[in-house]
């Protein structure tokens, strides 16, 4: 029993941490803006969550700890991810990219961060 | 009447339940004590917030929830085996980034925030931006021959299941 | 063996920080440094918690919960501020 939680605990280390590399490593290689936003914030959530869950797992079995803590921090961290994500983007899109160099729509109104349109005609209601 | 009075407590059931578990979690042991407090806070809370959420958000099929969570969590596992080999193997000059359009058919702003946090988490693409009018989602997507199947896997795969659950 | 793969955790987050620092210093763009910012948070919470688990305490937990909340919360502080010109309108 303590062999096979040693061997996951190490591999779940392992694949962690080399997600956590890869992630950095990424964010130096890839060469556009928009594609270094790729690597971090996908590579990273599942490097820390490798970590994580090797920990639980040793806290159970070697310390004889429950302890859940870990599942709070991996479930905030996968749900800031694609926000941080998407404000890094937006922030890039409203310094360095033009309206002309996206796709169109397809629709009547242009893109969110380009186009304003009245509270009126707002088609979510947001209150 | 004991409607009313439930729903004066209780404004945000699935709320108040989150921050029992919250609180739980956070405290990380399971005494008597704890759990009050946590029901205490799980009331307090939704009732000094109310003002900001007025509606509550509605889940129509639980069960599909987790079903979705748990494709969602696969497809995070594949999504960065995915990445990992586009960033050791692929020269920058071989990779083809692309920025895909998908209409969505959601309508509640709950439905859209899940879906484009989905896609962000998911192999290779994420959400940059959404039209003005909200029916239209602007996707980079990291190396792609074909932008149509993107497209429409994100549609088939995500969209889909997310309708069955909100709408 | 788990302290092997300990090491060897603590030598990727690092270098992984390490790397970070580069892209901060030479980087094309003030969003690239808010990006590596991200990721050196990211990849602090996951030090913390490999150095809990040599350490065999807890306490590293609430700790890194803490960086993670700042992180997340000066991120968006510094996009709003590039997106807007300040943070509360």
């Amino acid at each position: 029993m303590e062999l096979i939680a040693e061997i996951v605990i190490s591999l779940m280390l392992v694949i962690g941490g080399l997600f956590g590399l890869l992630g950095s490593w990424g964010l130096v290689k890839l060469d556009d803006t928009m594609r270094r936003l790729h690597a971090p914030t996908k590579a990273t959530t599942l490097g820390v969550g490798g970590v994580l869950i090797a920990s639980m797992i040793y806290f159970a079995v070697f310390l004889d700890r429950i302890s859940l803590h870990e599942l709070l921090i991996t479930a905030f961290l996968l749900i800031t991810a694609p926000i941080t994500a998407n404000f890094v983007a937006k922030a890039h899109m409203h310094r360095d990219v033009k309206e002309r160099d996206l796709p169109k729509t397809g629709g009547e109104y242009g893109w969110a961060g380009y186009d304003e349109i009245g509270d009126s005609e707002q088609p979510i209601d947001t209150k | 009447m004991l409607g009313a009075i439930l729903r004066r407590v209780f404004p945000h059931p699935q709320l108040t339940a989150f921050l029992v578990m919250i609180w739980l979690l956070l405290v990380n042991t399971i005494t008597p004590g704890n759990l009050l407090l946590g029901v205490i806070l799980g009331i307090l809370i939704p009732g000094v917030t109310q003002p900001f959420w007025p509606d509550r958000p509605r889940v129509r099929r639980p069960l599909r929830a987790i079903e979705y969570i748990l494709i969602v969590l696969w497809d995070i596992c594949v999504a960065n085996v995915a990445v990992a080999r586009i960033i050791l193997f692929k020269s920058n000059a071989d990779t083809q980034s692309r920025w895909i359009v998908v209409p969505i058919e959601l309508r509640s702003p709950e439905a859209i925030t899940i879906l484009a946090g989905t896609i962000t988490m998911t192999p290779g693409t994420v959400t940059a931006m959404l039209s003005a009018d909200a029916g239209h989602l602007l996707v980079h997507c990291l190396d792609t021959d074909d932008p149509d199947a993107v497209r429409d896997e994100i549609k088939d795969r995500y969209e889909r299941r997310l309708k069955e659950i909100f709408e | 063996m788990i302290t092997y793969a300990l090491y060897f955790a603590v030598a990727c987050f690092s270098i992984g920080l390490l790397l970070n620092l580069w892209r901060i210093r030479f980087a094309p763009g003030v969003v690239d440094r808010i990006l590596a910012l991200d990721t050196m948070v990211v990849n602090a919470i996951a030090l913390l918690n490999v150095y809990g688990i040599l350490t065999g305490t807890a306490v590293y937990f609430e700790v890194s919960l803490l960086i993670a909340m700042f992180g997340f919360v000066s991120t968006v502080a510094y996009c709003r501020f590039i997106l807007r010109g300040n943070i509360i309108e």
